[in-house]
């Protein structure tokens, strides 16, 4: 089980031919993914890793009904490679790409909305059901199977927090980045409400970050559907100055707007344990579990 | 990236959005030749990337010709919040009945573009938002239809404006709109936009900040930003050319690491412990000696730097390969202050015995490092 990625995922690489694509291919398919086939335009016919490359994502539909992808296109055509997938009916893409422009993002999202589908990133370490699937960039030594859902807007510091959860005995259901753009496709309230009616999941600890309102809205959501299962959370930038992106696109505080104070507060308010720094969330996570 | 309000406001006019006449100067000269050009009364503003020039004594009216020279060269003589005005904006003074806002943002729970309207203007968006959030009228766009004619109407209507001005307020939305979308602006505002005593609007002050990710299909903007006058510092500019994320800060602890989160997370936890942290440096993934010895370039080259602190996470990197790389780094540039290395991940055993045997403190986890750094920083060196 899991949320959004099991062991019935069968997924496409987009530009696998891509030195990032072809080396995550090879991690990817030693996890135990089910790499069905992959994709770069003009490569079609080479095989990379032993999976068959083909020119377009519609070639891949019939001969492997893939139903998720995962994107390693260059920023500049990669939201067109969102779109490849989600206009042949994959409903479940992961965008790692870095720095596609705002408003190629948006575009794609609308689109994502329209077709019911389910977009990770962009900006993303990906997803990684534990034991079952990964369809990411992540070290796959530092996650472990179990019952925490984990849910983050950051790539290096999910892993931090998934090895410290790991050191203290506490696997995880499933892991998603969100990815560290303005716009992602899917956000910490939809991978709560998913984390809700998984089975498998019984506390879920989120990876905030400054910047935008969506972990204040959280928080609201949260206090408001009285959340079924504990949450424990870290937001970074507490030590961030106004008016500067701290790596990620999204990561900034415009005037008094996107403060780690203001979301720290949101979520407390709304019985969420929130950590003081990455090194104290396994802790309290056990806390707030024994409640 | 941030254009100058003449940059935004000759946008806005190719695309007909009134603005009041003016004209650029750099020197007296120029103030003399453009304001002599005008009707007077003038307003001479501060071409400056930072907010608050007005209160800063960057914005001065002026009656005559005469009394623009003057004000042009008392603010280009000025210096806002640390940077000096090298550029004065000259125009024509409006008529005021009354200042309004519009903009349009990003909206990242709905995903999509949001057009942001209040009948009271002049002041910041969100200040507004916050003394009198009633008066803030959103506007959700779909990216497939746009902002519709209709829409700018009715914003226009909620405003507070009947008859022919609900349209011809709707049009310089729905331009500002166009302009936008055309120069991939995160933000848009006209701020204030200003109705005029015969009825009229026109956009009395314009702010753009550009998606510096879409700046590949700006080159123009994009060689200003890393080569010309613009909001990042010599030591950003170098950083950005490098695809390097590198923001100053005010302390003295000099910090490297990879990832966005973790580099943050690595600056609370020593501010945690009462440090003060000198920067924010990204290296990214998989960071070559190069990068290694570029970033410990960029963070040394501040003065305050003390001592240094380098939290490598390797995922998938192999921690002895980002050992080697760190002290061939640091031999290239030549480093002598103290550091300590958080080093942890694939390989991380020889990868530590690596930097003890050159005389470095490796440390296991970020709050041992960080405690670590602010101690060193406190004793004043090793």
């Amino acid at each position: 089980m899991g949320i959004i990625i099991d062991k019935n995922t069968r997924a496409i690489v987009q530009n696998i031919t891509g030195t990032q694509g072809t080396f995550h291919t090879k991690l990817m398919l030693q996890y135990g993914t089910n790499i069905v086939a992959g994709v770069t335009p003009g490569k079609g016919g080479v095989q990379i890793e032993n999976v068959p490359v083909y020119d377009a994502v519609e070639e891949t539909i019939k001969p492997y009904s893939p139903n998720a992808s995962i994107i390693f296109v260059p920023a500049p055509f990669a939201a067109d490679a969102a779109l490849e997938s989600l206009s042949n009916g994959i409903k479940t893409v992961v965008v790692i790409t870095e720095h596609i422009p705002i408003k190629d993002t948006i575009d794609a999202m609308a689109y994502a909305k329209q077709v019911n589908a389910t977009v990770i990133g962009p900006n993303t370490p990906g997803i990684i059901t534990p034991g079952e699937c990964k369809m990411g960039i992540m070290p796959a030594h530092v996650f472990m199977q179990g019952s925490v859902g984990l849910v983050s807007r950051s790539g290096t510091l999910t892993y931090e927090i998934a090895a410290s959860l790991t050191r203290n005995g506490l696997g995880q259901s499933t892991c998603i980045g969100l990815g560290g753009d303005p716009i992602t496709g899917l956000n910490f309230i939809d991978a709560l409400k998913m984390f809700a009616k998984d089975p498998k999941t019984e506390a879920v600890v989120l990876l905030g970050e400054i910047g935008g309102n969506l972990e204040e809205l959280t928080a609201e959501y949260i206090a408001r559907e009285k959340y079924p299962k504990p949450v424990a959370a870290f937001i970074a930038g507490r030590s961030a100055p106004s008016g500067k992106r701290m790596g990620h696109a999204g990561a900034i505080v415009m005037g008094n707007a996107g403060t780690a104070e203001s979301k720290i507060a949101a979520l407390r308010k709304a019985g969420v344990g929130v950590a003081e720094k990455p090194g104290d969330l396994a802790g309290l996570l056990k806390k707030v579990m024994s409640r | 990236m941030k254009l100058f309000e003449f940059e935004a406001k000759t946008i806005l006019a190719k695309y007909g959005i009134p603005t009041p006449n003016g004209g650029l100067a750099t020197n007296t000269d120029q103030a003399r030749e453009t304001a002599s050009k005008l009707k007077s009364p003038l307003v001479v503003k501060a071409q400056v990337l930072v907010a608050g020039r007005g209160k800063a004594g960057g914005i001065l009216f002026a009656k005559s010709v005469d009394e623009t020279v003057k004000a042009a060269e008392k603010i280009l003589n000025m210096q806002i919040k640390g940077l000096p005005v090298k550029s004065v904006w000259i125009e024509e003074a409006l008529q005021v009945k009354r200042e309004l806002y519009f903009g349009i943002t990003t909206d990242r729970f709905k995903q999509s573009y949001v057009a942001v309207a209040s009948a009271t203007g002049g002041m910041e968006i969100e200040e507004i938002a916050a003394k009198s959030p009633e008066k803030v009228i959103k506007t959700p766009i779909d990216p497939r239809q746009g902002l519709r004619s209709f829409q700018t109407r009715q914003i226009a209507k909620k405003m507070g404006y009947t008859g022919n001005q609900i349209s011809s307020l709707g049009r310089t939305f729905e331009k500002l709109y166009a302009v936008g979308m055309d120069n991939d602006a995160e933000l848009i505002e006209m701020n204030p936009i200003v109705e005029t005593t015969d009825g009229g609007f026109a956009a009395a002050d314009a702010r753009i900040i550009i998606d510096d990710n879409a700046l590949f299909r700006h080159q123009d903007y994009k060689k200003r930003l890393l080569e010309g006058e613009s909001e990042l510092t010599p030591q950003e500019k170098e950083a950005r050319k490098n695809d390097l994320a590198y923001v100053k800060l005010d302390g003295d602890i000099g910090i490297i690491g990879n990832g966005a989160g973790l580099v943050m997370a690595t600056l609370d936890t020593i501010q945690y412990y009462g440090g003060k942290p000198a920067n924010f440096l990204d290296v990214g993934g998989g960071a070559s000696s190069e990068t290694t010895a570029l970033a410990l370039r960029i963070v040394l080259s501040d003065p305050n730097v003390k001592a240094l602190f380098i939290n490598i996470l390797g995922g998938i990197t192999r921690c002895d390969e980002v050992a080697k790389g760190i002290l061939e780094a640091r031999e290239k540039v030549g480093v002598t202050k103290p550091t300590v290395i958080r080093l942890v991940g694939t390989n991380e055993q020889e990868g530590k015995r690596i930097l003890t045997a050159a005389g470095i403190h490796v440390l296991d986890s970020m709050e041992e490092a960080a405690q670590k750094i602010v101690q060193i920083v406190k004793e004043g060196g090793e």
